[in-house]
């Protein structure tokens, strides 16, 4: 936490820390004590008619059971998300640790869809798979399938996890790969000389030497799913169809941005924030433990 | 270069471009994208030509709801335009904000601007009136969802243009048997087959005249008559010749890529439709249920108008008011009406387009206006006007594509919608007094 | 590598090609998209090879209407304020979250526990959540149509804050033990030594927040009313919803394409010391 060796106090430290601190407060601390204060009111969307109501938003966030069903919804989008994209990028990780030509090649070609702007993202996936014109569509008739994201649920789901554990590949493959190249050789070699082929020696050997990185990733990649995707949901699907890809932080998004409700959309905020700070928490006790050895 | 000589460099170039006039600036957010984004700018321009006391900025702020939220916030603020668009889904959110506003018509007044309510169009202006009659907003681009169908594929099919749903449904099997993917589709949902359905069919959607009586509104779409249609369009879609194509405008290339035959959706897509149908089109008016009505009433409007808000300088206002006025002029109106598709909102306009020889050479665009003033605007049929309106349409729209699903049937997913949309009327009925 | 076969060798090589592909291929999409006219680009199937009209659509984005109805702001000048934007994120949020990791590191004074666990809860929360109240407060600041407005509230974020503190953990004690020895004062051993020994995380932090701040769309729609500040990304969100119209896709993508060149430079000019300054920390 704090260096055994430190200098002493005086004011610098707070010069230090004082223009962070202020932003925090200006921009951050007071907008986010603004929401929760709105989270306890009915208000219209000009702010000229305004009725303090204590918990009621909570309690109409409690009993309605599409914002409940929203939570899972949520966690089965964001495992998904963080598996794909995870699982992808650890097999293109494991073949490229491999390469000793053109590893640079295909770690240039691997990482540039990490600078495309979620927005981005999600139209041109809706773009690809558009019913009519995309060109998946059109490939996935000749194998009987018929695409419409606007109608079928569980193909919209599909949709946004592949939109959005595409924009994630990028990282956890520099992660992985990092991870890979460090593992000395001789480990690997060692294996080799008692037989075991390169499948093998991946699962016995390297893949739970990175464990560590796996975990690490998963957070992150959850902390993403949960948090930064709705650029992306707002651009394929809107929540849709019937209400099959609104997760939390879409619905906090689309009620009060959309739909202006301010006091239930700030209701969800405060639960958000909760969630927040119970999964920082969580993170925070992990990479804790992680620099401690 | 650094950040600072970046910074300067903009600095400098924000300077230019807005180059200090001596005139009254009148801010206009819109929701304009694409090519009507670019005739939004030139009747602006054409506006500042027209005098030099007065500069209309038009300014575009993303989508309808984007547009909307901007303004709200703006003025919560103190920093909102004088002029903002809205769609007419969230004119209970506008006229409830009775500080907010200033209604059109009062301004007129004060500005001592002509104003004639009886110059405007009923069908368009009612949706936008106080129940005295007092016109609230200056309606801009106003459009009807009508029936656009495709000659050559109905030709091949030896059918023809529907005029009830019966003969849709007909017509439908009739492209499918002939090798199209489906008969028919739609886009915006709850507009076409709710609002505008009741509408054409004289039926109510809510209690209070539509809510336009007051907050204290009840949904009632949830009735036999909506449900029964609703059933049979979706078994049209088990049998292939209806595919839901998405909520807004989604579905347009299924119809212009000759995948359906049938289209149902506002009549302001007339210009990306011929510019996109490698087909002849047309469009004619929505089919009747003969089961429910034995003649159409009249179709309600959607698009949006033009929101004066409250709290600028008196000069502005005159501005403001002498711009609406222009707006509002035959010959803007009809070369908007005639460049987009929207509807003219004055009868003038509409005289000066049939003058112009505008519905002979185009066969069809007069369908909108035609089915708007059908009849004279019943209590069922002027339009509607409930609060949290936004949210009540997303929650139709889940509850319709949990019917075509096959989810829930058309009366559970009715009553659904209404129970839902009935929450959000009482919350937003306890902050609108 | 241990052995070398050829064919594992050459399977190796499919797997990667593959991927390259899946990864690279909407981004081809975008390519082929912005070659076209906007007539092909609303006919079904869509084309998966270029056409013709490259030029056509780079002109008429660079230097005709661009995307129409926005045309008030020429493409350069959006590109112009993108950049101003995320250098402005960027660096902004490096220079606070250094200073204040300094701090929280190497000091013990009164509070410290108290800024650190306010600057904590920052972490996550996307400004999107909050921004209506955080729109406000930028507007009674005077803020609204400036680079401050655009940049400033997305700095109040901790996730560059705590990078560095766990780059200050892991420097070694023996560090500053000798640097007091040879009389250093703490700015001095903050610029001397601290900095130097963060290069690459701060490499990839700034690959990461450049990013971060290109890519902002809600943010810079909300605060800015006046079209010579209009950044790039927005301006290609709203022309996919035009209403009452089919997107003009072939701009569109020309757009995209130009605004995707900037960030991905950045990335692949930076890519060693990015990879080199993530992986480390985190190790």
């Amino acid at each position: 936490m704090l260096k055994r060796v430190h200098f002493p106090a005086s004011v610098l430290p707070y010069l230090l820390v004082a223009p962070q601190i202020v932003i925090t407060l200006v921009f951050f601390i007071w907008p986010a004590s603004q929401a929760m204060y709105q989270s306890f009111l009915i208000e219209d969307a000009f702010g000229l008619g305004t009725e303090f109501v204590w918990f009621e938003n909570f309690q109409i966030l409690a009993t309605d059971h599409h914002y409940l069903a929203s939570f899972q919804r949520t966690a089965v989008f964001s495992v998904l998300v963080a598996a794909l994209s995870m699982g992808f990028a650890l097999i293109l990780a494991g073949f490229a640790q491999r390469v000793v030509r053109g590893a640079m090649f295909y770690r240039t070609m691997l990482i540039w869809p990490y600078a495309v702007a979620p927005v981005l993202a999600g139209a041109l996936w809706v773009f690809m798979f558009n019913p009519t014109l995309g060109i998946f569509p059109y490939f996935l008739e000749f194998a009987g399938i018929t695409w419409n994201h606007y109608l079928n649920g569980p193909q919209a789901m599909a949709l946004v996890i592949l939109a959005a554990a595409w924009k994630q590949v990028a990282y956890n493959f520099l992660f992985y790969l990092a991870a890979m190249q460090s593992i000395p050789n001789s480990v690997i070699e060692a294996a080799a000389i008692d037989g075991a082929g390169p499948a093998r020696r991946f699962w016995t050997i390297i893949f739970p030497l990175i464990s560590p990185t796996t975990f690490f990733l998963l957070v992150i990649n959850m902390v993403y799913a949960f948090f930064e995707t709705f650029g992306i949901i707002h651009a394929v699907t809107q929540g849709g169809p019937g209400t099959s890809t609104t997760i939390l932080v879409y619905k906090v998004f689309n009620d009060g941005f959309v739909g202006l409700d301010l006091g239930g959309s700030a209701a969800q905020s405060v639960v958000l924030m909760v969630l927040v700070i119970a999964m920082t928490v969580v993170q925070f006790r992990f990479v804790e433990r992680k620099v401690a050895y | 270069m650094s950040i600072k000589s970046l910074l300067c460099a903009s600095a400098v170039l924000a300077v230019a471009g807005s180059t200090a006039f001596a005139e009254t600036e009148i801010q206009w957010w819109h929701a304009m994208g694409g090519t009507n984004g670019e005739r939004v700018n030139k009747i602006a321009e054409d506006f500042n030509a027209t005098q030099d006391e007065y500069k209309v900025v038009p300014v575009y702020k993303g989508n309808y709801t984007e547009t909307m939220t901007a303004a709200i916030a703006a003025f919560r603020a103190k920093e909102h335009p004088q002029i903002v668009q809205v769609f007419e889904v969230g004119t209970a959110t506008m006229m409830s904000a009775k500080g907010a506003i200033y209604p059109v018509e009062q301004l007129m007044k004060d500005a001592g601007e002509p104003f004639d309510g009886d110059a405007f169009l009923p069908a368009v202006v009612s949706y936008y009136e106080t129940p005295e009659g007092e016109l609230l907003s200056m309606p801009f681009n106003s459009s009807t969802p009508v029936l656009w169908y495709n000659k050559d594929a109905l030709d091949a099919a030896g059918a023809e243009v529907p005029t009830t749903w019966d003969e849709v449904r007909t017509a439908s099997q009739k492209l499918v048997d002939n090798g199209m993917k489906c008969g028919v589709s739609f886009g915006w949902q709850s507009w076409v087959m709710i609002e505008n359905f009741s509408a054409w069919h004289n039926l109510p959607t809510g209690t209070k005249e539509n809510g336009f009586a007051g907050f204290d509104t009840e949904l009632t779409f949830n009735n036999a008559s909506v449900a029964a249609r609703l059933d049979d369009v979706a078994s049209m879609g088990k049998d292939g010749l209806f595919v839901y194509g998405g909520r807004r405008g989604d579905s347009l290339p299924m119809f212009t890529n000759g995948e359906c035959g049938m289209w149902m959706n506002s009549s302001a897509y007339y210009g990306s439709i011929s510019s996109q149908a490698g087909f002849e089109f047309g469009q004619a008016m929505l089919p009747l249920d003969t089961k429910i009505a034995d003649a159409p009433q009249n179709s309600i409007i959607g698009g949006a108008t033009l929101w004066v808000l409250a709290g600028h300088e008196e000069a502005e206002y005159k501005g403001t008011a002498k711009f609406l006025s222009y707006l509002s002029s035959p010959e803007v109106q009809a070369w908007w009406h005639q460049e987009t598709g929207y509807v003219p909102i004055t009868t003038a306009a509409y005289e000066l387009s049939k003058e112009q020889g505008f519905y002979d050479s185009n066969p069809g665009t007069d369908t909108a206006i035609k089915q708007l003033s059908l009849n004279t605007p019943t209590a069922n049929s002027r339009g509607l006007r409930y609060g949290n309106f936004v949210q009540v349409r997303d929650v139709i729209n889940e509850e319709m594509e949990a019917l075509w699903g096959g989810e829930k049937t058309a009366q559970e997913a009715l009553d659904a919608a209404v129970e839902r949309g009935n929450d959000l009327l009482r919350k937003f009925e306890r902050t609108a007094k | 590598m241990v052995e070398n076969r050829p064919l594992t060798a050459f399977l190796t090589h499919l797997v990667l090609i593959l991927g390259v592909i899946a990864i690279a291929l909407p981004v081809w999409i975008t390519f082929v998209a912005s070659t076209h006219d906007e007539l092909r680009m609303n006919q079904a199937p869509l084309p998966l090879w270029p056409g013709d009209y490259f030029l056509v659509n780079m002109k008429q984005t660079l230097f005709g209407s661009g995307l129409s109805g926005t045309e008030s702001a020429p493409v350069w000048l959006m590109l112009l304020n993108s950049l101003a934007m995320a250098l402005m994120i960027s660096t902004g949020k490096i220079a606070i979250s250094l200073l204040s990791a300094f701090a929280i590191v190497y000091f013990k004074f009164p509070f410290r526990m108290g800024f650190f666990w306010m600057i904590f809860i920052t972490l996550m929360l996307p400004v999107e959540v909050r921004i209506l109240p955080t729109f406000e407060v930028v507007a009674n600041l005077g803020m609204l149509n400036s680079y401050w407005g655009l940049s400033i509230p997305l700095i109040a974020s901790a996730t560059a804050t705590f990078m560095f503190r766990q780059v200050f953990l892991t420097v070694p004690d023996e560090l500053l033990e000798s640097a007091r020895i040879d009389g250093a004062g703490p700015l001095r051993f903050f610029f001397d030594i601290l900095l130097p020994l963060s290069r690459t995380n701060i490499a990839a932090l700034f690959v990461i927040l450049f990013i971060f701040g290109w890519n902002q769309y809600l943010w810079p729609l909300l605060i800015t009313t006046d079209t010579s500040m209009t950044t790039i990304v927005m301006s290609i969100k709203q022309m996919l919803e035009a209403a009452e119209q089919s997107p003009q896709w072939n701009i569109i993508m020309t757009t995209a394409l130009l605004a995707m060149i900037p960030p991905v430079f950045v990335v692949i000019a930076m890519q060693k010391l990015f990879v080199q300054g993530l992986t480390e920390t985190d190790k």
